[in-house]
């Protein structure tokens, strides 16, 4: 059983997200395409899904990365493309789960974008004082204060 | 490459951090493709079986709800393995009912307790603190406590 099912485990799923100005998902596809490895691709709204053994996605992210290095975001995904589980043509509708994650963190990849770029400039980041937690020796001295002027 | 423990377990943008700075993520979705795609599903749809809230009593006693000891069964396999963790402390993604509010609780205890090497950031609102994101994300990556580990 363990044996017969090496195979199957070898099979990974991956995310490509775009917050790209040069990329949209159709280009990421014909891209994807004509770089001809042996793997399953589904264009989605936010860029593509891809699925393959485990050397021929992790060697087209490599050569995908390099097409917009500071525009395309990448993660696993746990069921397979089209997977009847997890496809929301079959589920009722709804918003299928893990989305939200991505949802909630797809607003900071513009920020994300132009943070690598500045990274790879050698750029460093501006140091912000985060302000002192309040003394409570002066706390008590605006309690006493406040309850004075009542 | 080491081992990177990420926090949120489904993070898009810590994952591709920690792959594009040269290591392994460790995300829930490695867990749930174990689990999906085993041939012979012994328990369909999910593959979730009485087996896997045992293994969660590794990690939490029989009295925590069972959807404690469920969760855990995926994300304790990876601790275990974790030789590093970016966490990003308080995720408004991650607010859930108890079952996950209190998992993640007991995953940022279980981090700190195994005292790894730990990144502990919140998730970036604007350029400047995007850019900190980063720059902290990718030194800490880079830093030696992490490249002892490959």
């Amino acid at each position: 059983m363990e044996d017969a099912d090496v195979s199957k485990k070898d099979v990974i799923t991956k995310l490509i997200i775009l917050s790209s100005r040069h990329m949209m998902p159709g280009d990421l596809l014909y891209k994807i395409y004509a770089l001809r490895k042996d793997v399953i691709v589904k264009e989605t709204c936010f860029g593509a899904e891809v699925s393959g053994k485990k050397e021929d996605v992790n060697s087209l992210i490599r050569d995908i990365r390099i097409l917009d290095p500071y525009g395309i975001f990448i993660k696993e995904r746990g069921f397979p493309i089209g997977d009847l589980r997890r496809c929301r043509a079959t589920s009722g509708g709804g918003a299928r789960p893990g989305f939200h994650q991505i949802e909630a963190e797809a607003a900071t990849l513009p920020l994300m974008s132009r943070a690598l770029l500045e990274y790879d400039m050698g750029v460093k980041p501006t140091t912000h004082e985060k302000p002192a937690k309040l003394d409570v020796d002066v706390f008590k001295k605006i309690i006493a204060d406040c309850l004075h002027s009542l | 490459m080491s081992k990177i423990l990420i926090y949120p377990t489904n993070s898009l943008v810590l994952a591709d951090l920690v792959d594009r700075f040269g290591h392994e993520p460790l995300t829930i979705p490695q867990e749930i493709r174990k689990k999906v795609t085993s041939v012979g599903l012994d328990s369909p749809p999910l593959n979730i079986t009485p087996e896997d809230p045992k293994i969660g009593l590794k990690y939490a006693a029989v009295e925590v709800p069972s959807g404690v000891r469920g969760r855990m069964a995926l994300i304790g396999p990876l601790l275990e393995k974790a030789d590093a963790a970016v966490v990003v402390s308080d995720p408004e993604a991650t607010f859930g009912c108890m079952g996950c509010a209190r998992t993640n609780e007991l995953v940022n205890f279980l981090i700190r307790a195994k005292k790894i090497p730990m990144l502990e950031l919140s998730y970036p609102t604007n350029d400047d603190d995007a850019r900190d994101f980063v720059y902290k994300i990718a030194e800490f990556l880079q830093s030696s406590e992490v490249l002892k580990h490959e």
